[in-house]
């Protein structure tokens, strides 16, 4: 990975965590054969998963990974922003609010109530929210979790001031590529390939079951169409209202169509 | 920071964000006249109410809606979620989908413990800040560590589409099987894993430990014939043998102010350990010999009672993850349906099984169409929240010679032996020193 951050030296690497499972940033350890690499050619500057390290900002790259719950996290995402030449957002959470934003669609004392028998220490805010509602984000990548060959495209990229090379389109495309046979036309299967964003590389087709979106929408996903073909395959209004209020709930084209099937 | 003065009454030790753990937490102890004055362990990781939003959620979507609770171990919760499902379906998985399962968690146990093994907890030993800084002078030991890492995801994503969030996991059991010829592509590296992993093992017992011991209530599954992973009665060092429909009645949680984790303990008993040095401890018999010969030669067989030495248990199970893969390889014929169908029906079920941290804890409740009514997941950072604690001070008390920054170091350590995690618990860590 030939990079380099400003003055020629080696660019520095932040990652955050916001609310998540930290699945998205495991994804960086999970390079295993490569993270030495990786390790070579960028400091980990900020990484507290990995290293007791801290080296101060501001850095070349920060990657973010979860969405703002807590008024604590609203503020502190400026200052991460404030640190960062360049933001990529990691993951369903950050770039949609991910599973906790269902929440959204409840009242949030509701929740509290469920889980804490003493709700009043709790600090939550009303709204689990992607990090580009608070500040301007660089980049979105998708999925639930991140793709491994897809991060090191996009951490490659912006240290070599490029675009990433990350399409948009969908599942399905990769799926034909795989060379998986369609499981909606063949056997039925209700799918969201025809609007999940590309990226996984069609894994759940391949395992014999339908896409259930957790990459989010694709560009322009035609979502009222696959609710039509769902509910001609015999599923339900809240069949659909539960496919689309998932782990991207609360990204628009998802949200909406969930809401359609709810009045 | 500077060592301790001899004027000085009182101390503080902070950790205002703890690294190598998963997720965020802090630790602040305050030391006054000699005496740990209070400890606290502190789970600032937002809370994120799955129990809550499992609501009206369909029974079938609990293993891919709660392996969301944690990126490392989502085998775990979506095992918790298959069994405790199956239970109120009233359906038993056995056989080669049995047998798939525990692959599976064998792959995520080796993957788990060998990032927790070399990544977050080796660095302590050999004093530094993390395993890439370690890699300059102990680069084949990283390698290999990585590289057996790599092995446990390799089983995970072929059984189960991705490292991360896998897909297959249904309940009443896959919804792909693989073909004998797909497994057999995992025997080779497999074969190499388990000696690199007895190499490994008897690199990780001849570190230096730090000289503790407590004697902790050890908690764990413990099955008739085998290391428990997906099945098994809970039982205890002090006794405790009960069917894990029971566990509601002898466990409970507790929420304290300074925690969004809530913290459980044994009615009438306190603190209890889960994990690794649990299992060991309770079901030594039942590892394979290989295992317990290497225990034998390496003079670590139980019962151990040094939590530091958890990294050397979690290296023997990266053993038995690798024979027990390899003997199920071996064996394996595929089933004749990637699945047992399961008809929804009202009532509630628990599932509890062996995470790498150890015992997890599920129950639901659902009704005639499979919408969940009720919810309840205890993670194993939870229960073991209340021992952390128990450790921090008293490993503070008896280790007040150190000097600030390795007394401060060695308390993060007493963190990680417990290979916490954090944003599971939360529903749970930051580290502080205070002598006044």
């Amino acid at each position: 990975m030939p990079v380099s951050g400003r003055r020629g030296r080696r660019p520095k690497l932040a990652v955050w965590k916001f609310a998540s499972c930290d699945g998205c940033q495991l994804t960086l350890l999970h390079c295993e054969d490569r993270l030495l690499s990786v390790a070579a050619a960028i400091d980990f500057a900020y990484f507290p998963e990995a290293t007791r390290t801290v080296i101060k900002g501001p850095y070349d790259l920060s990657l973010v990974e979860g969405s703002i719950t807590t008024p604590h996290d609203a503020e502190r995402i400026h200052q991460v922003r404030r640190a960062s030449k360049y933001l990529v957002t990691i993951g369903a959470c950050a770039t949609a609010g991910g599973i906790q934003a269902l929440r959204n669609f409840k009242k949030v004392r509701d929740f509290t109530q469920i889980v804490y028998a003493a709700p009043q220490y709790i600090e939550t805010l009303s709204k689990s929210t992607p990090i580009s509602d608070h500040i301007l984000v660089d980049f979105e990548l998708r999925g639930c979790p991140i793709d491994k060959g897809q991060l090191i495209e996009v951490i490659s990229a912006f240290l070599n001031n490029r675009k990433p090379a990350v399409t948009p389109h969908s599942v399905c495309i990769e799926c034909k590529r795989r060379g998986n046979v369609c499981v909606m036309v063949a056997r039925g299967t209700p799918c969201l390939g025809p609007v999940t964003h590309a990226g996984c590389g069609a894994i759940c087709p391949a395992y014999d079951r339908g896409c259930y979106g957790c990459f989010g929408p694709k560009e322009t996903p035609n979502t009222q169409s696959l609710a039509d073909t769902w509910q001609q395959m015999d599923r339900s209004k809240a069949d659909l209202v539960r496919a689309f209020r998932s782990f991207n709930a609360y990204a628009d084209p998802f949200r909406k169509e969930s809401e359609a099937h709810e009045r | 920071m500077s060592g301790r003065s001899g004027k000085a009454k009182s101390r503080t030790i902070k950790v205002d964000y703890l690294a190598r753990v998963e997720g965020e937490g802090s630790l602040y102890l305050k030391i006054k006249d000699d005496a740990v004055v209070d400890c606290r362990l502190e789970i600032f990781e937002p809370p994120r109410f799955f129990e809550a939003l499992l609501r009206g959620r369909h029974f079938t979507e609990a293993p891919d809606i709660t392996a969301r609770i944690c990126g490392i171990c989502a085998i775990a919760y979506q095992m918790g979620a298959v069994h405790a499902m199956e239970s109120i379906c009233g359906v038993t998985v056995g056989g080669e989908l049995r047998e798939l399962r525990r692959l599976i968690y064998c792959g995520e146990w080796i993957e788990s413990h060998m990032l927790h093994i070399a990544m977050l907890h080796l660095p302590d030993f050999l004093g530094y800040p993390d395993a890439i800084a370690m890699a300059a002078e102990h680069g084949e030991l990283v390698e290999t560590a990585l590289r057996l890492k790599k092995v446990g995801n390799d089983i995970v994503r072929l059984l189960g589409g991705r490292e991360v969030h896998p897909v297959n996991v249904r309940v009443g059991g896959f919804y792909r099987t693989p073909q004998r010829a797909e497994l057999a592509t995992l025997e080779h590296d497999l074969n190499w894993a388990r000696d690199a992993a007895i190499e490994l093992t008897r690199t990780v017992a001849g570190l230096d430990f730090p000289r503790y011991e407590r004697n902790y209530e050890y908690v764990c599954l413990s099955h008739p014939d085998e290391y428990p992973l997906n099945e098994g009665r809970l039982v205890s060092s002090s006794g405790l043998d009960i069917d894990i429909s029971e566990y509601d009645k002898h466990f409970v949680e507790e929420q304290v102010a300074h925690s969004t984790a809530l913290r459980s303990v044994r009615k009438g008993h306190g603190a209890y350990l889960c994990g690794p040095l649990a299992r060991y401890n309770l079901n030594f018999d039942r590892l394979p010999d290989t295992a317990r010969q290497l225990a034998r030669e390496l003079q670590v067989e139980p019962p151990l009672h040094n939590p530091f030495k958890s990294i050397v248990v979690r290296a023997l199970e990266v053993v038995f993850a690798c024979e027990e893969a390899l003997r199920i390889i071996a064996g394996y014929e595929v089933p004749a349906s990637p699945a047992i169908d399961c008809r929804p029906r009202p009532g509630s079920g628990s599932g509890c099984t062996e995470a790498p941290r150890g015992i997890c804890y599920h129950r639901y409740s659902i009704d005639h169409e499979g919408s969940i009514l009720d919810a309840k997941i205890v993670a194993p950072t939870s229960q073991n929240q209340r021992s952390v604690e128990q450790d921090l001070r008293d490993f503070a008390a008896t280790h007040l010679h150190l000097s600030q920054d390795l007394l401060t170091w060695q308390c993060e350590q007493t963190v990680r032996n417990y290979d916490p995690c954090i944003s599971c618990a939360a529903h749970f860590l930051t580290l502080h020193i205070d002598c006044e």
